[in-house]
């Protein structure tokens, strides 16, 4: 009988050979959980990842995997997508894996919708080839390979992925363990190409980047957690709110000028327009909170199925289904 | 108009028909083909078109060339010059005119000969055959006022009844050879099943070119009479081109294992066919995936390949560079894939249209580390049915990339295809994991005899691995950067890849039994090589011929071969790639260079001048 009861440790695999401290450590064990709490069974996970800290994450899961090359992971999973529909299939790759030498395949995978789920572990630095900077690196970012800082100005994986017509993109920051098991686990319920922006640190060449976050009451203060149809309240105490002004938004507190959390703007995951979903995702300190949690989440119809249906279609249609029967179709003579 | 018509036989002959990229001379000329086909001849053709999509009406750059060369007996190439030359403007004569023999008959359209259209073809004197030498036989035919004339009452405009002209000059050669023209009439009709109009109005142009050959004798003094020789087999045969039966090897390779076919390709010249080919064929289930770019097209595939498909990828010269190093992870990861190159000129964008063998030591060592690769290499525009075949079949049994090499030429060119039996093609057995080996199977397990790893497809029980481009332990699948590991999965990779010499044909020698010399290439050139091989017999030279499909690894008895001759001369379109792989692989050997870089077919009387040289020397 087919096991259907999964715990985290049924999905684990090897001994992680991260930094002690790295974000990448804190990631795995909410993927973990959040696969166990899916209950997919292992062996019909692929996880695909390009080359980096993070993607030797492939090692420690027990599910089949493939540590492919650098950049190149998209492509891949889609292939493998296409070719094999029943599989559920995680992409991770880093910063510089995904959006430097990757961002072809990052752009095209989520404009074609592939069923796939893309993590992108943003820790704004390259930390294999030892701290040059990273296309998320902010501008005047000091690194070994910019050491007057860098004079260009980064990505916004948000930005991106809405411009490449992204229909779901969420945000958890790696260390904040329950609501990166929830945006996971809401990744893989979306059809077509989820791509999860996870915050993370890297203790040796970036520490501090995701400073702002990066713990409990910081979050508490500069973060905002979205959730579809819930209002957008944040602080300790829910005492501050997003508020709509003009073509922008604006941080509110409850009680003060008149605010009522009835003014408060309530969340729209699943609305098809993007603008304000956008708005969200692209809100930075020190004047907004960054945006947590499941920012867009739009149903569309899906590259791998749209493939396979492509097949059926044309299938029921035509008359050769069988290579003796495809030569039919063309002219010939006969020589007796 | 001739005195009299001699009505001449010739062992075979060869038609090109030449115009405006806009005339319609591919289709005259694969019609002619077709025809000739159709009444048994064998056939070989080469078309020859430029590589702007549409240059300036007239110009000297927009001439598009279509050669057929039909025989009694088999014919091995398209031929090196034409015994019939249709110049259906200016810029076609000045452009087409060194293809003719000497006495080759020119067929020209005079309407199209004004005096802007000499000027379009830069001419400078009046009389254009006087200022290009021409002594030949021309025959002037006011093609278009005849299809105006033609088709006054059919109700077609201007625009369509000048697309007939080409069906005027098919007409014209079908008589000079005797050809059945309701045989060509049937085709259009088929043709333009949906447009019953144009079809009418083509067949009625058809044979009015016929009949002006008929009447006026064409002010030709010789007709030509092909007997029909032609030794074929008895059974049904279609035209193919190399692109085309490329990807009909690849259905059929993915039929016969039970997988499903994926090919994911960039578009590119002059691969992109095969790309249109199996995109049609969605009722065999094939998928296709046209990416963001070739590393995609080739990284794709992988994807497809761990994912348990065959999987195909699709390219030219230029996104052989690109797919390199998405070769390479299917070289350490030990998965099946085929990856197709077709060659053109080179290097970088280089002749986009046009034909070389400059590949050859990129797709075996264009690679970093040490990365084994099989490759093999279509003869001829039939054989990349086979090729493909075969290619599916060593990567999927022996758990390795493969890559096919074809070129711009076989691609192209078509020839008359015994519709091939799958029931007589051999079985393909991927090495499947077996159940009894779940709990202790690991990733680099391998056969002991072939050295090949065994496959586990994702979405089977008890068998979930990790695989990539790291280096991998043999024993446990996990990394390792043990020095003697390493040194140890090296030379597995490549003992397995050797061991492929083990299910290849040996490599046979055509021709003389005691040639002193023998003539070596490889891949699309066999043609050319085989004819210039017979041309020599027929002077009495005493010259062998051994073609290479297979050159990673090579034949097993192919040292054994090589070191019978005193003389070996190695033709090939490049700089001497296999000649260089040759002496690699075999010690010792002296060999001569035939080299050709100039983006067009062998000259069969220049290799024939080549071989009694070395003969000579």
């Amino acid at each position: 009988m087919e096991k259907t009861n999964y715990t985290a440790a049924d999905y684990k695999a090897g001994q992680p050979r991260w930094c002690p401290g790295c974000g990448d450590h804190a990631f795995l064990s909410s993927f973990h959980k959040a696969l166990a709490e899916i209950g997919t069974p292992p062996h019909q996970i692929a996880v695909i990842s390009g080359i980096g800290c993070s993607s030797r994450l492939p090692y420690y899961m027990n599910t089949y995997g493939m540590h492919t090359i650098h950049g190149r992971a998209a492509a891949i999973a889609t292939g493998a997508k296409v070719a094999n529909p029943d599989l559920t299939i995680w992409q991770i790759s880093g910063d510089g894996d995904a959006l430097a030498i990757g961002g072809n395949h990052f752009i095209h995978a989520v404009r074609r919708n592939v069923d796939i789920n893309i993590i992108l572990l943003n820790n704004r630095i390259y930390g294999l080839t030892k701290g040059q900077y990273s296309p998320t690196s902010a501008r005047g970012f000091i690194s070994k390979s910019s050491p007057y800082g860098t004079v260009e100005d980064p990505f916004r994986p948000a930005e991106l992925c809405f411009g490449a017509r992204g229909r779901f993109f969420a945000r958890c920051v790696a260390v904040d363990g329950a609501p990166s098991v929830e945006v996971l686990k809401a990744a893989e319920k979306h059809k077509g190409t989820s791509v999860v922006e996870v915050l993370q640190n890297c203790v040796i060449f970036n520490d501090g980047t995701h400073n702002v976050v990066a713990k409990k009451e910081d979050r508490e203060r500069n973060a905002i957690y979205l959730e579809h149809g819930k209002p957008m309240l944040f602080g300790a105490n829910h005492e501050f709110g997003l508020m709509q002004e003009g073509f922008g938004l604006k941080v509110v507190k409850i009680g003060e000028n008149g605010v009522t959390e009835r003014d408060i703007l309530i969340h729209d995951a699943h609305c098809a327009d993007q603008t304000l979903q956008l708005k969200l995702a692209l809100m930075e300190g020190p004047d907004f909170p960054i945006a947590l949690g499941v920012i867009r989440d739009v149903d569309a119809p899906t590259y791998d199925e749209a493939v396979s249906q492509q097949i059926e279609e044309v299938s029921a249609k035509k008359k050769y289904h069988t290579f003796a029967e495809l030569l039919e179709t063309n002219d010939t003579w006969t020589i007796s | 108009m001739a005195d009299q018509m001699i009505v001449k036989e010739l062992e075979d002959v060869v038609v090109r028909f030449s115009g405006d990229s806009g005339d319609g001379m591919q289709l005259a000329g694969n019609m002619f083909s077709n025809i000739s086909a159709t009444e048994g001849y064998d056939i070989s053709t080469f078309p020859d078109f430029p590589a702007d999509i549409r240059a300036p009406q007239g110009s000297l750059t927009g001439v598009s060339g279509f050669q057929v060369h039909i025989g009694s007996g088999k014919v091995y190439t398209p031929g090196d010059k034409c015994d019939v030359l249709v110049a259906m403007n200016p810029a076609a004569l000045k452009t087409q005119y060194k293809f003719c023999k000497s006495k080759s008959v020119i067929i020209i359209d005079t309407d199209s000969f004004t005096k802007k259209d000499l000027e379009k073809a830069q001419f400078e004197l009046e009389n254009p055959f006087s200022e290009l030498g021409i002594k030949n036989e021309v025959v002037e035919a006011a093609i278009t006022t005849m299809c105006k004339e033609c088709l006054k009452d059919s109700g077609l405009d201007n625009k369509s009844i000048m697309r007939t002209k080409n069906m005027f000059a098919l007409g014209l050669v079908c008589w000079l050879f005797h050809r059945d023209v309701s045989v060509g009439a049937k085709l259009l009709r088929e043709k333009f099943a949906k447009k019953p109009e144009i079809a009418e109005a083509n067949v009625k142009v058809l044979y009015a070119g016929y009949q002006f050959g008929e009447n006026t004798h064409a002010s030709v003094s010789t007709s030509y009479v092909v007997p029909n020789r032609a030794q074929k087999a008895p059974g049904r045969y279609m035209d193919i081109n190399g692109n085309k039966a490329t990807a009909y090897g690849l259905i059929a390779a993915a039929e016969k294992a039970g997988l499903q076919l994926y090919l994911g390709s960039y578009p590119i010249t002059p691969a992109t066919d095969i790309l249109h080919e199996l995109a049609k064929h969605k009722s065999l289930g094939v998928k296709t995936v046209q990416c963001e770019d070739e590393i995609a097209g080739c990284a794709s595939a992988v994807g497809a390949a761990f994912a348990g498909a065959l999987a195909v990828t699709t390219t030219s010269g230029p996104g052989i560079c690109l797919k390199s190093e998405a070769m390479n992870l299917a070289v350490i990861t030990e998965l099946p894939l085929v990856i197709v190159d077709v060659q053109r000129g080179g290097p970088s964008t280089g002749l986009p249209t046009k034909s070389e063998q400059t590949d050859l030591l990129q797709v075996l060592f264009g690679r970093n580390g040490e990365s084994p690769m099989p490759v093999i290499a279509a003869t001829s525009p039939t054989d990349c049915f086979d090729a493909a075949y075969m290619a599916c079949k060593i990567a999927l049994e022996h758990m390795t990339p493969v890559v096919l090499l074809t070129d711009a030429y076989i691609a192209n060119g078509s020839a008359a295809w015994h519709l091939p039996d799958l029931n007589q093609y051999p079985a393909i057995k991927p090495p499947y994991v077996k159940p009894e080996m779940a709990g202790h199977w690991t990733p680099f397990m391998r056969n002991a005899d072939t050295g090949v790893r065994y496959w586990a497809i994702p979405g089977m029980e008890g068998f979930m691995h990790r695989i990539g481009g790291l280096e991998k332990s043999n024993e446990t699948g996990a990394i390792s950067t043990d020095p003697e590991n390493h040194n140890l999965m090296t030379r597995l990779r490549e003992e397995k890849v050797d061991r492929i010499a083990d299910d290849i044909p040996e490599l046979e020698v055509e021709g003389c039994d005691d040639a002193e010399l023998l003539l070596v290439g490889f891949g699309g050139t066999y043609g050319h090589l085989h004819s210039a091989m017979n041309a020599l017999s027929l002077l009495g030279k005493k010259v062998a011929l051994a073609h290479l499909k297979y050159i990673n690894p090579l034949p097993k008895n192919t040292a054994d071969v090589l070191s019978q001759y005193k003389k070996i001369l190695v033709a090939e379109q490049n700089s001497g790639q296999l000649a260089a792989y040759l002496r690699m692989k075999v010690e010792g050997l002296h060999l001569y260079q035939f080299n050709q870089i100039k983006g067009q077919p062998f000259v069969v009387q220049e290799l024939v001048d080549a071989c009694v040289e070395v003969l000579n020397a």
